[in-house]
């Protein structure tokens, strides 16, 4: 495929779907704060009951990250940074969107392998994650890299959808570029609360309740 | 009286230098009497005339390219304090001392400063960033443009290909083969025209190409080094808009 349209691909693929699959994924993580460990297990039966589920899944998540993860690594180390000559802001984010894509890669296949490959292989059921998650949250080291790798994605889809917007011509002089970074990097802070606000909740006792055993696994899973 | 008062001041130049495009490069310094008014090419005219370094040795005078001295040929750009710009233009009153002088390297250096700027114009052709108007017969006049599009099309036809914008790029490098911010804002310049907007889609199809307008990352340092003020990241987002429009024409079309 010819750079032009693999980079295009790149580009929504970023958004649709998986900017969608951002949103969804904090709503379900919010409902933790909302409705604490009834809440979540309730957001994440909704989301399983969705039809056809596993399809969704392979073309509506993991295939498009596959692709923009992996493209955009390419991207990433095809960059040559001269921030400390060019101290401008969007310059910054220049590189920031580099440097966060690359952490939040790594951060997914961390964290793919602690929930979903872990129901995959029958170690833990969709009702127990919430305990999952919360025996990771109470270890205060990967607390620390959640919270880093969140507000990360967070930052790495808000600016993302900024870039989007001027690569497929929609916001084309510097006023419309202006005012579409003050909407994306405000999107940026609400995403980022609300992820770490649910990483909060996380560490509740409530979440503990799922068993002593599950955490025990976890344990010996990372 | 003047001359007095400005006898004792000296300006300091540390200059990246190279003998031939394949040996390493070295840095030398130098001493220059203070004159009121100097830049960076009277310097370097300065150093030609009387060769010598800081440490008092006869040494090959420094090589650079200039033409017009009023920063709109675009042979003199280099990196000055770590900024890409015309040397032309560049008043030893407005930079901080030692004043550093380096070759822009995304380009193959030459020697010393001179640096072989010859993708810029291999981009222009790929681009083809002209008008045909040759025929066998007399065209006639052809259609006039708008004086509202003739006033944002002329800060376009400002760019000198002096190559500043593509060496801000953190895209333009030896491991991508981007084009760079110039050309594609010919391509903008070039389809605005009314009779240049008769090829619009063959410079649109050359954009579409591997190290077309997909290598830009949006760091937007080009329109802020642009020393002609051209906006780049209007032209670059315009082009995105009139490629992406046209990816679709070319798939829903036939």
């Amino acid at each position: 495929m010819k750079g032009f349209y693999s980079r295009k691909l790149h580009s929504l693929l970023g958004v649709i779907p998986l900017g969608f699959f951002i949103l969804e994924h904090m709503l379900t993580n919010f409902s933790a704060v909302e409705g604490g460990s009834q809440g979540f297990k309730d957001s994440v039966a909704l989301l399983n009951s969705l039809p056809l589920v596993l399809v969704l899944e392979i073309f509506g998540i993991w295939l498009p990250i596959l692709y923009h993860g992996v493209y955009g690594l390419y991207i990433a180390f095809q960059a040559k940074p001269n921030n400390s000559h060019f101290r401008n802001e969007r310059n910054f984010r220049y590189l920031m969107q580099r440097v966060t894509g690359v952490i939040v890669f790594a951060f997914i296949i961390w964290h793919l392998y602690e929930t979903r490959l872990q129901v995959a292989l029958g170690n833990v059921t969709h009702e127990e994650l919430g305990g999952v998650m919360h025996g990771i949250v109470m270890n205060p080291i990967f607390f620390t890299l959640y919270v880093i790798s969140v507000v990360a994605a967070s930052f790495h889809f808000a600016n993302g959808l900024w870039s989007f917007l001027v690569s497929w011509g929609i916001t084309v002089g510097p006023r419309a570029q202006r005012v579409s970074s003050h909407i994306c990097l405000s999107l940026f802070v609400i995403v980022s609360v609300m992820f770490v606000w649910s990483l909060f909740a996380f560490r509740s006792i409530e979440f503990q309740t799922d068993g002593v055993a599950i955490l025990q696994t976890v344990k010996t899973l990372i | 009286m003047a001359d007095t008062a400005t006898i004792s001041k000296k300006v300091k130049f540390i200059i990246t230098r190279q003998n031939d495009p394949e040996s390493a490069s070295y840095t030398e310094e130098f001493e220059l009497d203070y004159r009121p008014g100097m830049n960076v090419i009277s310097a370097l005219m300065e150093i030609q005339r009387n060769p010598v370094n800081l440490k008092g040795e006869h040494i090959a005078p420094v090589c650079w390219e200039s033409n017009c001295l009023e920063e709109v040929c675009g042979a003199c750009s280099m990196v000055i304090n770590g900024k890409p710009r015309q040397a032309c233009a560049a008043l030893i009153d407005n930079l901080e001392q030692p004043v550093r002088i380096e070759p822009m390297r995304t380009f193959p250096i030459v020697r010393d400063l001179v640096i072989d700027r010859s993708r810029m114009f291999n981009s222009l052709k790929r681009v083809k960033a002209w008008i045909p108007i040759d025929g066998t017969y007399d065209l006639g006049p052809g259609p006039r443009m708008a004086e509202k599009k003739r006033q944002w099309a002329y800060e376009l036809s400002k760019c000198m290909t002096c190559g500043v914008c593509l060496e801000a790029c953190p895209n333009v490098n030896d491991k991508t083969n981007f084009i760079g911010p110039a050309p594609i804002s010919q391509v903008r310049l070039f389809n605005a025209h009314p009779t240049g907007e008769m090829n619009a889609e063959e410079r649109l199809d050359a954009l579409m190409e591997d190290g077309g307008i997909e290598g830009c990352g949006n760091s937007q340092n080009c329109v802020r080094a642009c020393p002609k003020g051209i906006p780049l990241t209007t032209s670059i987002a315009e082009m995105n808009k009139a490629t992406t429009k046209h990816m679709f024409k070319r798939w829903l079309g036939v």
